[in-house]
């Protein structure tokens, strides 16, 4: 059973801690010029977290026990081509969604 | 443009439906991982006021996960803070890398945009502020709160009904993978660039290869290390064409 004098103080200290994080940069900074090669290096903030972050869920999914997945790898990558092919977010995640089903469907 | 041009009236409404837009295909995500997260709460003993009171202020899935199993495993109260957050961290990246697109915005503004920089609104804030011009600090902001008013109902929602009714999708439809397809089909067209290319290659091994790490360490030094291979590939090609 889950202490709720724990609980309270987690999702308190949780939910400051993460805004403050959030608002950290954007708060303090503000206005003033970064120098050109922090610049440079913010501009692939995205394409240096997102890729990682879902990395282990396309190759090990916890909805098959970790198991790396033929149906969902296929997917991912028709999602990628879609999206690199045709810049459609919708057109790239309807056609990874149909690729899943359609591979699970195929490889049983 | 001619002399006489009138400044272009600033198209905040507009803005605030384009990220609505742009962020609503996540809706797909966050409805069942927040219907996941409202029932895996109410199984661990948590009230509704308790489950709905964390969704709320956190807005943070993986990190809400990582608090809750670290409760029910009664570790202490720091180590429980302390491991969520470093959940979370990646987000300090998300607010350095919003300070060139936002950091001009009143103070006021920039505190209420911070709450709405979760992973989606970010990716999708990015590909609309880096790879189309165009939009001034205003814009930027409302865009911020569209892409977040996009989701936040369905995030908050699906645990409310979570914690009501439990986990009721069935695995067939595999909805666990709605969320690295959404995640990819963002990131897909930013690609087109070299540096891009090779800094997500450089985030997806490092990702991999440091998946002992614990705490989501591995993803702090991931983006480290793509960050700076982004960089130095942007310099290298602007080198080569000097």
């Amino acid at each position: 059973m889950i202490d709720k004098f724990q609980l309270w103080a987690v999702i308190i200290a949780l939910g400051l801690g993460t805004y403050l994080i959030r608002f950290s940069f954007i708060g303090m900074i503000g206005g003033r010029p970064l120098p050109e090669w922090l610049l440079r290096h913010l501009r692939y903030v995205a394409v240096a977290v997102i890729p990682g972050l879902i990395a282990p869920l396309v190759v090990w999914p916890a909805a098959t026990g970790g198991e790396t997945d033929p149906a969902r790898m296929i997917a991912a990558l028709v999602a990628f081509a879609i999206g690199i092919g045709f810049n459609s977010v919708l057109g790239a995640v309807f056609g990874g969604m149909a690729g899943l089903y359609l591979m699970q469907f195929l490889l049983g | 443009m001619s002399p006489d041009a009138q400044p272009r009236p600033k198209r905040v409404g507009s803005a605030f439906w384009r990220g609505y837009r742009d962020c609503s295909p996540f809706i797909l995500v966050v409805a069942p991982f927040g219907l996941l997260f409202g029932a895996v709460a109410s199984d661990a003993g948590l009230n509704l006021l308790e489950t709905m009171t964390m969704t709320i202020l956190v807005i943070a899935g993986a990190a809400q996960f990582t608090a809750l199993a670290l409760l029910q495993e009664q570790a202490p109260t720091l180590i429980v803070i302390a491991a969520a957050l470093a959940v979370n961290l990646r987000m300090a990246m998300y607010s350095a890398a919003l300070v060139p697109h936002i950091g001009s915005a009143s103070l006021v503004k920039r505190a209420l945009a911070s709450y709405f920089v979760v992973d989606q609104v970010f990716a999708v804030s990015v590909r609309a502020f880096d790879f189309d011009d165009g939009l001034d600090t205003g814009q930027k902001i409302a865009f911020i709160f569209g892409a977040g008013s996009a989701i936040f109902p369905f995030w908050i929602g699906g645990t409310l009904v979570g914690a009501f009714v439990g986990d009721t999708i069935p695995p067939e439809f595999s909805l666990d993978f709605a969320i690295p397809i959404c995640f990819i089909s963002i990131t897909a067209p930013m690609m087109r660039s070299l540096p891009h290319l090779l800094a997500a290659l450089v985030s997806i091994a490092a990702a991999l290869a440091l998946a002992w790490m614990p705490y989501y360490l591995w993803l702090m030094v991931a983006a480290l290390l793509a960050m700076i291979v982004g960089a130095q590939t942007e310099s290298w090609l602007q080198r080569r064409r000097a």
